[in-house]
């Protein structure tokens, strides 16, 4: 066993990683006393050794922060671990994920079919490995997907999109449907898997920085602070408490502009299309401060390694006019009766199926699972100030109140970062990024979805070898499905729209 | 009726056709520009839906494969009995050569056969959303059309005639019936089922492309080129008659009703003028009330059109009681 810890300085929030080699046989007793101490699964990675398939979870847990990796080896030529799906839904969603790219087989798995790989993809070939070569001719080697078919009289189906007639990312939804009632919803994703994590590999970190700001464009911050979060952890490099800070700042306007969007889009989904246009014209404002603030309306090019710049700080005053004007059109938008009777009670994901599916972010803060990595896995310490705004009835309605309420809570961080700070460029990245053998780091960040979780590898000349890129969409998916069970057809945009995941950030 | 009146009624009549068909896209943009102006945008003019129609006549007939003709002929059926409805219902006019045909069980079948034969037509192209559209058009229309009916049935009780021109005749001779409660109760079921009928705001969007949301629009979905443009062009038709029968039952005033010919035809432009306003400032208030007002939730718009039911009911009743 070695321990790691991350070397910042005094000020900083610290936190410990813990590795743990373990054999096959022994994981499933090890991840289950993991789960059993209140670590929760934060990502599985398969990397591919020159000798050896090699797969790392990493278990995380909060007050204290504590990471937690468990590192397997298997031969190449047999890559067969124990599934441990039934002790933990997402990490069974890892494993086949790990089966898809990879061709590491979960012994046992309760449901071992692709997941990432559509079924024209080629059999017995998996791109991530390093001898993958040029992909081979697609063809039709497992038939059609096997929908569940629910069978009962009045039963029909609805297959929706990939295409989709708004400008959406693509997906397809396949819903069993009596009268109007949902029955059964298929979610199916991964039409936009991109090949992303292997676009990393070999390139110098600087050089996959602007890759890392693009993998979901809404979430320009939260991916880019992650990717360096662990790159700095990975070479040792300290960042100073002031830049964290400056991060931080940057990290909370993201999360603002995108609920104000989304408050806006469910207030459309509902056919109230004037509230719609007064988030729209907050929203406006608040990516022209962005611009101000970045030189970039989506905060791209603020985060960088060992560092951070902004041009100038957001005016409190201008910001808490901004929360005022918001506060007042979401009371607008809940003492409307029709509003109101739309959200309320619509599509509730239970507190105990949020826990199973591991959901994260505003949609398991809606429904009473207390997880913020701001507070869990802090890389700057944002106490007192930190609200962390949880509902428990995990309907629509929650997870409106909770972006609402995260409005608030933000402008407060903003105000209270900023103040004393001084606007500009500070970057600790050495020139020269060679070091001693390979390492690793892992950075969490609360981005505005949710948790996202980025563990980076890097070569003794300083490139990477491997990243993996964790969004909170990948833990989320499975839970709308899950809340929609019973509700009606016409409440699915809505309720999409209230859980808002990405395609780009989960498909990769 | 001589045969002088029944000449000037055919001139009226077609007046009124032509007025509605070349009006009714010019309300569906007054109704567009209204909702922008009052969500803060520029908006895209009145004449926008009359250069959509342009653009989509312009382009080549396509049909999904394997439908047939129901899927053809709906957009012309649509189109066909929403210009009979035209000519039918008292807009400009009570001295329509049609008259015997004005009665308001003939129009109301009217409109509802210009739906059923969109239904049929969303049920031929075999998709989900068509089929999905067609069941929720007719759970809305079976609860629609007994309202209409009921809510004219009501006014027809004093009139003692249930033609759509002698209730509008009996209103302008006896203008303080408008204010009866009989008249106040049918006005407002007829409100929410023309709302209802015409595909607005809070039973339907019309302005949205989330297919799953949609009524009407779902239905037409399989729809391109010259046979969109008819059945849009019908949509807006359909509006203006539904918007302009409930103006002239309840504000018949600027109608021409005149005795002669002569007379007749000298009020038909005002008549034609007074409508159009009539009809552009209740599509502007429907425009303004949908901008503060959401789409309720599909379960509930059974809930909505049973009370509009009920209310026409009641004002049936109390024709008879006050009467």
């Amino acid at each position: 066993m070695t321990l790691e810890s991350s070397p910042q300085e005094a000020a900083a929030p610290r936190h410990e990683r813990t590795i743990v080699d373990v054999t096959p046989a022994e994981l499933p007793d090890r991840v289950a006393a993991l789960l059993g101490d209140d670590h929760r699964p934060a990502l599985v990675a398969a990397h591919h050794d020159p000798d050896a398939l090699r797969v790392v979870y990493l278990f995380t847990a909060a007050s204290p922060d504590r990471r937690t990796e468990l590192h397997l080896r298997l031969d190449p030529a047999d890559p067969v671990l124990p599934s441990v799906a039934a002790l933990s839904f997402p990490v069974g969603r890892f494993e086949r994920e790990m089966h898809d790219l990879y061709g590491i087989v979960p012994r046992d798995h309760p449901l071992p079919r692709r997941l990432v790989r559509h079924h024209h993809w080629p059999r017995g070939w998996y791109p991530m490995r390093t001898d993958a070569g040029p992909p081979p001719d697609f063809g039709d080697p497992e038939g059609p997907y096997p929908f569940v078919s629910v069978e009962g009289r009045g039963v029909y189906e609805i297959p929706v999109g990939p295409v989709h007639a708004g400008l959406i990312e693509p997906g397809h939804f396949r819903f069993s449907v009596v009268g109007e009632s949902i029955l059964k919803l298929k979610a199916r994703l991964w039409f936009v898997h991109k090949g992303l994590e292997k676009l990393f590999q070999g390139r110098l970190p600087a050089d996959a920085l602007p890759l890392a700001e693009r993998v979901s464009g809404d979430t320009s911050v939260g991916h880019a602070l992650a990717f360096c979060l662990a790159v700095e952890e990975a070479t040792g490099t300290q960042v100073s408490p002031g830049v964290q800070r400056m991060r931080a700042v940057l990290l909370e306007l993201e999360r603002l502009y995108n609920h104000v969007t989304d408050l806006g889009a469910l207030c459309n989904d509902v056919g109230h299309s004037v509230l719609n246009a007064q988030f729209g014209r907050v929203r406006e404002q608040l990516l022209r401060l962005n611009a101000d603030v970045t030189g970039n309306r989506l905060l791209r090019g603020g985060v960088l390694l060992g560092g951070a710049v902004l041009r100038t700080l957001p005016d409190p005053e201008r910001l808490t006019a901004l929360g005022e004007d918001i506060a007042e059109i979401v009371d607008l938008a809940l003492g409307h009766t029709v509003v109101a009777d739309r959200f309320t009670g619509t599509a509730p994901l239970s507190t105990a199926a949020a826990r199973d599916l591991g959901a994260l972010g505003y949609v398991a803060r809606a429904s009473g699972v207390d997880v913020d990595a701001r507070r869990d896995h802090p890389f700057t310490d944002l106490r007192p100030t930190l609200r962390v705004p949880v509902f428990d009835t995990g309907d629509v309605l929650a997870r409106f109140r909770v972006r609402a309420a995260e409005i608030t809570a933000s402008i407060a961080l903003i105000n209270d970062l900023t103040c004393g700070m001084t606007p500009g460029l500070v970057s600790y990245w050495p020139p020269s990024t060679a070091h001693d053998g390979p390492a690793s780091g892992v950075g969490i960040v609360e981005g505005w979805r949710g948790t996202i979780t980025h563990r980076v590898e890097l070569a003794a000349d300083g490139t990477l070898t491997r990243v993996k890129i964790v969004d909170p969409s990948f833990f989320n998916w499975p839970a709308l499905p899950v809340a929609l069970n019973g509700a009606i057809v016409p409440d699915f945009p809505l309720v999409n729209k209230s859980f808002n995941l990405s395609y780009a950030g989960n498909d990769l | 009726m001589s045969g002088s009146m029944s000449v000037a009624g055919t001139v009226e009549a077609a007046a009124q056709v032509v007025l509605v068909a070349a009006g009714s896209p010019l309300l569906v943009g007054v109704m567009r520009q209204v909702k922008a102006r009052l969500e803060g945008r520029a908006g895209a003019g009145v004449l926008q839906p009359w250069r959509d129609l342009r653009k989509l006549l312009r382009k080549e007939a396509i049909t999904p494969d394997g439908t047939g003709p129901v899927f053809r002929a709906a957009p012309l059926v649509l189109t066909a009995t929403a210009l009979v409805a035209a000519g039918i219902v008292p807009i400009a006019t009570t001295a329509s050569p049609l008259d015997g045909a004005a009665d308001l069980f003939a129009v109301t079948a009217l409109l509802a056969l210009g739906t059923v034969a969109l239904a049929l037509a969303a049920l031929d192209t075999a998709t989900a959303f068509g089929g999905m559209g067609a069941s929720r058009e007719m759970t809305v229309l079976a609860l629609v059309e007994p309202t209409i009916l009921m809510s004219v049935f009501a006014l027809s009780v004093p009139a003692g005639s249930t033609n759509l021109g002698a209730i509008v005749n009996s209103t302008l001779h006896e203008p303080q019936r408008v204010a009866s409660p009989v008249s106040l109760l049918a006005a407002v079921a007829l409100a929410v089922v023309v709302i209802a009928e015409a595909g607005r705001i809070p039973v339907d969007n019309p302005a949205t492309h989330l297919e799953l949301t949609m009524i009407h629009e779902a239905m037409v979905l399989e729809y391109a080129g010259p046979d969109l443009a008819l059945v849009e062009w019908a949509s807006a038709m359909r509006l203006t008659v539904l918007l302009g029968l409930v103006a002239n039952l309840f504000a018949p005033w600027g109608i021409a009703s005149a005795d002669t010919a002569a007379a007749a035809l000298a009020a038909l432009p005002l008549a034609l003028a007074v409508f159009a306003v009539k009809v552009a400032v209740l599509g502007g208030a429907l425009a303004a009330g949908e901008v503060f007002m959401a789409k309720l939730r599909m379960f509930r718009v059974p809930e909505l059109l049973a009370g509009s039911f009920v209310m026409a009911l009641l004002a049936v009743a109390a024709s008879f009681f006050l009467a």
